[in-house]
Parts: C-alpha cells; sequence; structure tokens
C-alpha cells in the first residue's frame, strides 16, 4: 500500500517536470501563438492527467483504510478520532540517513488523518487544474503555472503523508516556494513581485522557528520519525519548548497573528492560485501540523493558552478587517485568517475533531467562494467590489454556487459550515483554561462580524444596480473580460462539482451536532447579517461597511500592522544592511588597504638611508665598527 | 604506489606543458580534452574507491622526497577528499567547456589554457596531499596562477583586486605556515594520517592553541572568515567568469578542507579551546554577508559576499566539533561548489550579454528578454537559499543541528545562540536573493543600452524574435544612445556551450538534495574517524 502512497505523491511531482520541460520541446524559443496553444495544451494534458491518477489513488487508498484491517502495518494506539472511520494505516521507510546526530528517515505514512486531507488536496487540485485551463487560456505561461501547481500538490501531499518531521519540512519549504512563484505569476506588475516575496519572508521567518522545534523533539526523542517522536517521553518543559516554536511555523504558515500579514497580498496571484494554495491547502497545513502532533501539544497547556489567545485576537480582527475591504479577494483572505482562526481556537480548547472537520468544510467552501469570485472577476475584468453589483442576472450559475459558499461561510444551516462552527464553537464552550472566556466572547462576536461581511460582500456583487463597466483592455494583473454571460463550461464544472461538497460535507457531524450552541450562533449570524441588509437596502448604492464610521478606515488598513512591521523590520534592517556595506568599505576594507599604505610609508623612512651617498654609507661603516669595538672592549 | 593518484596532478601537469605545442586556436579544444581526461581519472578514483571503508585513506601513495628533513611525498584519498576532488575536476572541465563557447574577450586563450591546467594541479594536488609541506606547496602553487587569471584576463579594476588577492592569500599562508611548522616542532612528524591518528597527543595544550590560531588565521583568509574576505569581493567582481567559478567553487574549499583535515582532527585541544570564537566569527559572517550583500548593486559583488555567508554556515560547522557539523560543513562544502559555481556561470553570462552587472542598469524584465538566463538564475538562486530539496538545504540544516547540541566540552547556551543567529541568517539569505530576482528578473524590461553582443542583422533578430514578431529598426552598439529613445535590444538566450556547462551543476543540485545519503554515507565513516569513533555509531 505504501508504494500508491509514494504515486500519490510522485505523480504531480512527475506531471511538473513534464509540463516544465515537455510543453515547449524541441522549439524552446518560439513564442508564436500556434506554438503558445500547442504548448498550453500539453502542459493541461501533463497537468490534469497525474491530479486525476493522484486523485483515483487517493480515493482508493481512503476505500482500504475504511474497509481493510490493518494487516500487516504497524500497530496504534488507537483513540484518535478518526480510527473509527480510517482504522488502516500504513508506514513504510525507503531508507535511513545517517547524519552523524540523530538519523534522518525517508518514510511515508498513512492513516486516516493522512487520508482525510490527502481527499482534499486532492480533490481541490484538480478542480483548480481544470478550472485553471479556462481561466488562464491565453496566457503565455500557462505551462510554468500548471507546472508549478503541480509541483504544489506534490508538495502538499508530501507533507500529509510525511513519516518523519524533515521529510515533512522539506514539503513544507517547497509548498512556500511554489506559493512564491504563483503569486508572483504575473511579475510584470512591481507589486505583485513583492507580494510574492513578503509571502516567502513571513513563512520564512516562521519557518525558522519551526525547524528549531522540530530540533527540539528529534534530539529529546532521538529520531525524527513522527511515530517515534509521538511514542517518545520527553519531558514537559522540552515539550513547551518545542511546541512553542512549532508554533511559530503554524502561525507563518496558517497566516495566524502576528504573522498573517502576508495572506492578503498573496491575493495578487491568480484567482485558482488563491483557491488552492491561499485557502483550501497550504494555509491548512499549520493547523494539520498540530492536529498531527497533537498528543505532544495536549501535554504542553501552555501552548495550547498561548494559541488561544492568538486565535481569539487573529479571528476578531481578521473579520472586521473583512468587513471593510472593498477588494473582493482581499475579503476572501481576510475571512481565510479568520476561519483558520477558528481551527486553531478548537485545537486549543482540546478538539482536533472540530478543528479538522472545519478544515474540510472550509476548503470545500472556501476554494468554491474563490472559484467563484474568479468567475466574477473574469466576468467584470476587475477585483473591486465597487464595480460589481446586479451580477446575479447575467451570472446565474455562479450566483447559485457562490450563495451556497456564504451561506457555508455565514454558517447557515443546511450548508457544511455550520455544523463544523458549531463542532468548534461547541468545543470552546466545553473547554478549560485561561483564556476560555476570552477565546469563547471572541468566536461568538466573530460569527456575527462574519455574518456581516459575508452578506455585504453577497450584496455588493450580485444585488443593486449594475456598476459593470466593459473595459476594453483590461490592466494587466487581472484576468481578461469575456463578453459572454458565464464562464466556459471548464471553469463552471469544477465550481459545480465543489459546490456538492460544501452543501452536503457537513452532515457527517450531524449526529454531534450542539443544537442549544448551534441556535445561538446561528442567531447571531443573523443579527449580523441582518444589521448589514438593513444598512444596504436604505441605500442600495452605498457601501454598507459605512456603519463602522471612523472605525472604518482603520478596519480596512487592518489596523496598520503592515505599516508598522515596515517600520519596525523592514526599514531598519535595509539601513542596518546599507550601514554594514559602508562600513564594510571603509572600515575592514580600509584598515586592510591601510595596512598596504603603512607599509610602503615606512619602507619611505628605510629607503631615506638607501639615498646613494657614500659619505653617509661609510660614516655608517665607521659608527658600526665603533660600536662593535667599545662593546667587546667592555663586555670581555 | 597507487598510479591513479599520481595520475591525478600529473595529467594536467604534463597538459600544461603541453599547451606549447598546440596553436591558439585549438587551444581551448586542447582544454576541454585534458581537463576531460582529469575527470575520467577522477571519476575511475572514485570507482575503484571503496565505499565500505571512506573512513580509511586509501589509493595511498608514498616517496621519500626530501629524506634528511623527513619530507615525503605522501598522497591518499578518503571520503572526505574523494567528493573534493571530483568537484574540482568537475568544475574544471565544465569551465573550459564554457571557454570553448565563449573565449575571453582579452584573447590569449592559450596562455589562459595554461593558467587553468596549473591551477588544477594545485587544487587537486591540495584535496590529495598527506603531508603537511606538501599540503602546503600545493596550497601556495594554486596562488600564482589565480593572480594573472584576474589581472590579465579580468576587469576594469584588474590590477587592483589581482594584487590584493595575492599579498593577502601569501600573508595569510605566511601564518599558516608557522602553525604548520609549529605542529611539527612539537609532534616531530609532518605526516597527516600519524598526526590525526594520534588525535593531538604528544602536543602540549598551549602549542595547540598556538598552533590552531596560527594556522586558523591562515585558513581564515582563503575560506574567508569575517573580517579577513575583504579581497574576495575585489577578486571576484573583476575576475572572468571561469576565474569567479573555479575561485567560489574551489578555492575557498581549500580553507575549508584545511578546518577539516588538519586543524580540528590534529589539534583537538586547540580546536575546543578555541571553537567558541571560530563559532562567533561564522555567525557574525553569516549575518554581515547576508546584510551586505542586501546592499549591493553589483551581481557579482552581491555573490561574493554571499559566499561569506555561506562559508559561515561551513565553519559553524568546524565550530560545533560534532560529526553532525563536520558532515554539514563537508556537505555545505560540496554544495557550495555547485551552487555558487553554476550562480557566477549564469551571472557571468548576463555581463556578458548586458555588458554590466549592475543592479541600476541591468533594470528589470529578464524572464520576458532572457527566460532561460533568468529562470537558470533563479534556480540558482533558489538552490542557494538553502530549500529543502536542492543540495543547498543539507549544509545549512545539519550545521544548525550540529549548533544545536555542541560537543560536551563546549557551552552549549552559547551555541544557541549561534544557532537562533545563524536561522535569521537563513531568512536574510532568502532576503537578499529574492530582493534581487524581484529587481532583476521580475517587473518591464527597462530598455538598457548593452555594449555587450548585440544582434546586427535582421536575420539574427529574426532568429531570437520568432518570425510572427514584427522587427523594429534596431540600432547596434553605441549608436543607440543617440538614436533617440533606446528600445530593448534582443538578446540572444541561453547558448549550447553555456547550457553543457550549466546543466551538470543543476542536475547534481538535485541529485544531492533529493539524496543527500550520497555524500553523507561517504563523509560520516570519516568524519567518525576524526573523533576517533569506531563503528558506524554516533
Amino acid at each position: 500500500m505504501i508504494t500508491v502512497v509514494a504515486l500519490i505523491v510522485l505523480l504531480p511531482f512527475a506531471g511538473a517536470v513534464a509540463g516544465l520541460l515537455g510543453s515547449r520541446w524541441p522549439r524552446g524559443g518560439s513564442r508564436t501563438e500556434e506554438s503558445n496553444r500547442v504548448a498550453n495544451r500539453r502542459a493541461a494534458w501533463s497537468a490534469i492527467v497525474p491530479a486525476s491518477a493522484s486523485l483515483a489513488l487517493t480515493a482508493w487508498l481512503a476505500v482500504w483504510s475504511a474497509g481493510a484491517l490493518p494487516r500487516g502495518s504497524v500497530s496504534w494506539s488507537g483513540g484518535e478520532f478518526w480510527s473509527g472511520l480510517f482504522p488502516g494505516a500504513t508506514e513504510g521507510t525507503l531508507t535511513l540517513v545517517e547524519t552523524g546526530s540523530v538519523p534522518i528517515s525517508f518514510t511515508l505514512r498513512a492513516d486516516g488523518l493522512s487520508v482525510l486531507l490527502g481527499m482534499l488536496v486532492a480533490v481541490v487540485a484538480l478542480a483548480v487544474q481544470v478550472y485553471s485551463v479556462g481561466y488562464m487560456r491565453d496566457d503565455p505561461r500557462y505551462p510554468s503555472y500548471s507546472a508549478f501547481i503541480s509541483l504544489f500538490t506534490s508538495a502538499m501531499s508530501l507533507v500529509v503523508f510525511a513519516g518523519d518531521l524533515i521529510v515533512l519540512y522539506a514539503g513544507w519549504e517547497i509548498m512556500g516556494l511554489c506559493s512564491y512563484l504563483l503569486i508572483g505569476h504575473w511579475w510584470e506588475d512591481r507589486a505583485n513581485s513583492r507580494a510574492a516575496v513578503k509571502a516567502f519572508l513571513v513563512t520564512r521567518l516562521g519557518d525558522v522557528g519551526f525547524l528549531f522545534g522540530i530540533f527540539t523533539l528529534g534530539v529529546a526523542a532521538g529520531s525524527f520519525r513522527i511515530g517515534d517522536v509521538l511514542r517518545a517521553d520527553i519531558p514537559t518543559g522540552t515539550l513547551v519548548t518545542a511546541t512553542m516554536l512549532l508554533l511559530a511555523g503554524v502561525a507563518g504558515k496558517s497566516a495566524q497573528a502576528p504573522l498573517h500579514t502576508w495572506l492578503p497580498d498573496a491575493m495578487a496571484g491568480p484567482t485558482p492560485i488563491s483557491a488552492l494554495i491561499h485557502a483550501a491547502t497550504m494555509v491548512a497545513a499549520g493547523i494539520f501540523i498540530v492536529a498531527r502532533l497533537y498528543p505532544l501539544f495536549l501535554g504542553a497547556q501552555p501552548t495550547l493558552d498561548v494559541l488561544g489567545v492568538v486565535a481569539a485576537v487573529g479571528m476578531l480582527g481578521a473579520a472586521l478587517a473583512a468587513l471593510a475591504q472593498n477588494d473582493l479577494k482581499r475579503v476572501l483572505a481576510y475571512s481565510t485568517i479568520s476561519q483558520l482562526a477558528y481551527m486553531a481556537a478548537a485545537l486549543a480548547a482540546g478538539s482536533d475533531q472540530a478543528a479538522i472537520f472545519h478544515l474540510l468544510t472550509h476548503g470545500a467552501f472556501k476554494a468554491l467562494l474563490f472559484l467563484c469570485a474568479g468567475v466574477v472577476i473574469h466576468h467584470v475584468g476587475s477585483n473591486r467590489m465597487s464595480h460589481m453589483g446586479g451580477l446575479r442576472t447575467a451570472l446565474p450559475f455562479t450566483f447559485a454556487a457562490m450563495t451556497i459558499g456564504f451561506a457555508a461561510l455565514m454558517g447557515l444551516p443546511p450548508a457544511g459550515g455550520f455544523f463544523s462552527k458549531d463542532a468548534v464553537i461547541a468545543a470552546i464552550e466545553h473547554s478549560h483554561g485561561p483564556a476560555q472566556p476570552f477565546l469563547y466572547g471572541s468566536a461568538l462576536l466573530t460569527v456575527g462580524v462574519t455574518g456581516a461581511y459575508a452578506a455585504r460582500a453577497w450584496l455588493r456583487t450580485f444585488f443593486g444596480p449594475s456598476r459593470v463597466e466593459p473595459l476594453p483592455e483590461p490592466p494587466p494583473g487581472t484576468a481578461h473580460v469575456f463578453d459572454g454571460r458565464e464562464a466556459p463550461k471548464s471553469m463552471l464544472w469544477p465550481v459545480g462539482v465543489l459546490a456538492v461538497p460544501a452543501l452536503l460535507l457537513g452532515f457527517a457531524g450531524l449526529p454531534d451536532v450542539d443544537w442549544g450552541s448551534a441556535a445561538v450562533s446561528l442567531l447571531v449570524a443573523l443579527l449580523g447579517a441582518g444589521g448589514v441588509y438593513a444598512f444596504w437596502r436604505s441605500a442600495p448604492r452605498q457601501d454598507p461597511a459605512r456603519m463602522l464610521g471612523p472605525f472604518r478606515v482603520v478596519c480596512e488598513r487592518a489596523f496598520y500592522v503592515d505599516e508598522l512591521y515596515r517600520s519596525l523590520f523592514a526599514r531598519p534592517v535595509l539601513r542596518l544592511a546599507r550601514a554594514v556595506a559602508r562600513a564594510d568599505g571603509q572600515l575592514v576594507d580600509g584598515a586592510v588597504r591601510g595596512s598596504g599604505r603603512l607599509t610602503i610609508r615606512l619602507s619611505g623612512f628605510v629607503r631615506l638611508a638607501q639615498n646613494g651617498n657614500t659619505q653617509l654609507y661609510v660614516t655608517g661603516l665607521l659608527a658600526g665598527l665603533l660600536l662593535i669595538t667599545v662593546a667587546a672592549v667592555v663586555l670581555a | 604506489m597507487n598510479w591513479l593518484l599520481i595520475l591525478l596532478p600529473a595529467v594536467p601537469l604534463l597538459g600544461a606543458a603541453g599547451t606549447v605545442a598546440v596553436s591558439g586556436r585549438t587551444a581551448s579544444r586542447y582544454g576541454v580534452a585534458v581537463s576531460a581526461a582529469v575527470l575520467a581519472i577522477a571519476v575511475a578514483v572514485a570507482a575503484v574507491f571503496d565505499y565500505g571503508q571512506a573512513g580509511r585513506m586509501q589509493l595511498q601513495t608514498d616517496l621519500p622526497w626530501i629524506p634528511g628533513l623527513g619530507l615525503r611525498f605522501h598522497l591518499g584519498i578518503d571520503g572526505i577528499s574523494l567528493p573534493l576532488v571530483v568537484l574540482t575536476a568537475l568544475l574544471t572541465f565544465l569551465c573550459f567547456l564554457h571557454l570553448a563557447g565563449h573565449p575571453p574577450e582579452a584573447g590569449r586563450t592559450r596562455a589562459l589554457v595554461f593558467t587553468l591546467l596549473v591551477l588544477e594541479v594545485g587544487m587537486i594536488g591540495t584535496f590529495l596531499a598527506l603531508d603537511l609541506l606538501v599540503f602546503f606547496v600545493f596550497f601556495e602553487v594554486v596562488l600564482i596562477p589565480m593572480y594573472f587569471v584576474i589581472a590579465i584576463w579580468g576587469g576594469r579594476d584588474r590590477r587592483a583586486a589581482a594584487v590584493k588577492f595575492i599579498l593577502y592569500t601569501l600573508l595569510g599562508s605566511a601564518v599558516l605556515l608557522l602553525g604548520l611548522l609549529v605542529v611539527w616542532a612539537q609532534a616531530g612528524t609532518l605526516d597527516m594520517v600519524d598526526l590525526a591518528a594520534s588525535h593531538g597527543s604528544g602536543i602540549a595544550r598551549s602549542a595547540q592553541i598556538v598552533a590552531f590560531l596560527a594556522i586558523g588565521i591562515g585558513l581564515a583568509v582563503k575560506t574567508p572568515i569575517w573580517p579577513l574576505h575583504t579581497w574576495l569581493p575585489d577578486a571576484h567582481t573583476e575576475a572572468p567568469t571561469v576565474g569567479s567559478v573555479l575561485l567560489a567553487g574551489v578555492l575557498l574549499k581549500m580553507g575549508s578542507y584545511g578546518f577539516a583535515r588538519i586543524a580540528v582532527p590534529v589539534l583537538p585541544e586547540g580546536a575546543e579551546a578555541l571553537a567558541p570564537w571560530l563559532g562567533a566569527l561564522a555567525v557574525i559572517g553569516i549575518i554581515y554577508g547576508s546584510l551586505a550583500c542586501l546592499a549591493q548593486r553589483d551581481l557579482k559583488r552581491m555573490i561574493a559576499y554571499s559566499s561569506v555567508g555561506h562559508m559561515g554556515f561551513v565553519l559553524l560547522g568546524f565550530a560545533t566539533l560534532t560529526p553532525v557539523g563536520m558532515n554539514a560543513a563537508l556537505f555545505g562544502n560540496i554544495a557550495h561548489g555547485l551552487i555558487t559555481g553554476l550562480l557566477f556561470f549564469v551571472v557571468g553570462g548576463i555581463k556578458e550579454r548586458y555588458g554590466t552587472a549592475d543592479l541600476m542598469k541591468l533594470g528589470g524584465g529578464m524572464l520576458r528578454r532572457l527566460p532561460y538566463v533568468a529562470s537558470l538564475l533563479t534556480f540558482a538562486c533558489v538552490a542557494s537559499l538553502g530549500l529543502p530539496g536542492l543540495a543547498g538545504f543539507w549544509g545549512e540544516m545539519l550545521a544548525l543541528l550540529g549548533a544545536f547540541q555542541p560537543a560536551p566540552g563546549l557551552s552549549r547556551p552559547l551555541f544557541l545562540v549561534f544557532m537562533a543567529v545563524g536561522g535569521v541568517g537563513t531568512v536574510l539569505t532568502a532576503a537578499y536573493f529574492l530582493v534581487m530576482l524581484s529587481r532583476v528578473t521580475h517587473g518591464r524590461a527597462r530598455e538598457t543600452v548593452p555594449v555587450g553582443p548585440a544582434l546586427a542583422s535582421a536575420e539574427e533578430i529574426r532568429v531570437v524574435l520568432g518570425p510572427d514578431e514584427p522587427i523594429e529598426p534596431v540600432a547596434t552598439g553605441t549608436a543607440v544612445a543617440e538614436a533617440g529613445p533606446p528600445r530593448a535590444i534582443p538578446m540572444r538566450d541561453v547558448t549550447a556551450h553555456e547550457l553543457a556547462a550549466w546543466l551538470p551543476l543543476v542536475a547534481l543540485t538535485i541529485a544531492f538534495g533529493v539524496w543527500p545519503k550520497a555524500l553523507l554515507a561517504l563523509t560520516t565513516p570519516a568524519v567518525h574517524a576524526i573523533f576517533g569513533i569506531g563503528g558506524g555509531t554516533g
């Protein structure tokens, strides 16, 4: 079975290599329309075929894991929430790399948790690949774009199925690289390029802590293998240190405060990328890793408390920021931060089941929302909601799909988000800890704000007067304008397919619904949405965000965190860099050049004696002779 | 007596002598042939090498040289030197391949071939020598040809850079020689195998510290260690492409190899006393080099400073005095040779096309103008910033892991600080590479006036543009400057010779990144032998 797991990881990688090297082969330099079309077609095949195969294999793995007894596989302690659904597990080691210290084992492992996440990754990746064929139809760089998505899929699968922390870290970083490359896909625009660099650097900062956390665990357990680390008996102090360090990487990757600033800017990438990487999968990797190592986090209560506070601050702040944004994608980006904070809150409250449940439903409905937003943006030729409005007649299919997505986001039954968000809030309600009241209050408040911003986006996009102005030539960085009414079929199919899990996935949690807390949060969400509706109704042309009053600008700028970081870190580092460069030229190298000059000057003194004057030489000779004679007489 | 190891330095030496007989036109092809032969021998050595005994010296040759002084011509190879020897042979071969397609602008190809072959003798000899004085001789042999490479075939300020290079490194060598003589005086032998086997017994602690200091300073100039690095940016900026590649790819490794072969195994007590200082200088170098890179305006200078940062990780590995740290240093050595070699090749290609390596003058949009060159530049930068899955990662990661748990005699809190600082260094490394990539490869192509080989005729432009793009009237060379608003002149993307020289480095970077065991299995037994750990357990 481990071969299947390896294939799930390797097939998209092979697709990436084929797409990158084979699309334009053998006439690499040619950029005619004809050769672009051929290259795009080849690239599409080499992207979609491996993604489909990978999805089929993941499905097979899921069936095997759900039905089969864990024959010949490692034994499990059981008790994890997934062990009822997917009891089958397997692990395989390719080789053990001696490092001179703790060895690294190239190990893959598949259990219930990886199967769940693997399914999410495979489904969304395939949907996005199919969608991109239409979305990026005339883009001459489509081959590299689809190849990077394939590479990303491979890296994410590696994270999900890794059996060793260093192997996991490798996938983790390669995902970051793909994110960088894809955010910067339209690199002609400097702003996109800057956003890409920012995304990589902020996540990399967190990853340094993450790597040190891995060191701490690996050295304490004597092995980097996840199974060994979970079994090892690690003292509490070490556990707290290690999990705190891991939390830095989690905050970076999952865009949690204080390392969340890269995600809204990452919306500069093509919309399908936002759906795949910056909503459904990569940003969920941080939550996944906590769930993967959850027994360790349960042993380190201080870490969970910190996580709870971070989540509480992040979820409300991001939701408020989402309420004031004008860019549709940025609304969704802030909502992603807010929803990821819900998952983190569930983890902090002690329920990894609720967190992973919300991760899965969120992956489905947020990917759906982004793909729908892509259709809208494609149609309008702009990201701004002030350019949209009244689109429900022009885009009926997208309207229906996006309504499902927004309903799930707000947590309205029967959409998936209702059940998973209820599970999270119930878990928070029943948890104990110093941060619990704070967390619970913040979570409820956020439910209301979520209802408000989702309703605002929905109304501003699909209702009210039409503000669409036909743009003859869209600016670079936005997809081109369609004259047709709806997007091509290759874009609508993935939307339709994703709408199904967004609507139905939640029923998996039907038996566990806590109806009391569900009713409370439903009421709060409707209150928020109703408030926005009332404001919108009074003046449909104006932005309901004006209800925030003077607070609106603060929210729109996301509480000036970006400006704070710029003046606190970015500028001082650049100043320091210039100072170092100056000092290197003047001080360090100056000393070297100075020693050279000093030598020449010293040699000048010595040269004074060698002036060619015979009298001076003879005088010196006689003086020396005299000295020797006197010395001989005195000492003798 | 083993002929293979004698042949390794002998073939390029005879080849250098043979340049007398070839004409200037065929010289570069002759160079390719000779270096290919050396590479073939190096591969043969790797083939007959007994990988089960990688910790032991193999294929030894031990002949009396100056019996009165007890000097012996002692060569041998083990898991530490084998990768470096193959790397040297490979890089030299690739340099000749590059040279065959891109003859030096200053002409005198035959002389350059001669110089590079002599350089190869010195480089390979350094890695094979097992006698302290033989090591020193080869170490010195390298300097003279490198001086000429910079001074004759270099850029505008080549004279000053070459003089600085030779004076600085000769000064370092003098101190190194003093240190070697202290070892000789104390231990009574110059044989590195005997010295390493005795693990410093027979040399007093104070003498060990003095000797380690002297040898360390000598090697520090070559490696280079902050603050003895300032010859490096000048030399790199002025050196021709092949000179930069060999300088970064091999010459810097001779310094760090000296630590692995002489300083740490022969003088363990000296190493233990001075390791905290070495570690401190290493992490200062990491941060300092990265910050200096962030503010550089010249591409070649920036890569040169990045070497200071990367060699900082190598030295941090040594400073931990642990097997994992040594492994990290040896891995980092090879990875840096491959990646920075590639970087200098690519940047050399860019300078050849644009006529400048100044970031301001380069403008942006290289991905549009030269998609393949820009993609390879991106790859090299990403490899250099230590992305897992590529070779650069393992050296850095293992060095940090070594610092997490340094040798028992060292202060752990201090090394934890070093580790944290090194971690910040990896972020800064990513920062300067990505900022540079963003500046150069992204954005729109600003119209620069290349003084390099612009395309003259409409046919050539047609080849570059493809048949469907309209051809604008294009002026060439100086005419552009006066012909109104200058347009971006089409440039030739990567050539066949460049691909031949670059792709092996790309392939090896990926191969070692995906399969680090290929190198670690070779170095681990040798490292264990240094620390006197028997068997394969650590």
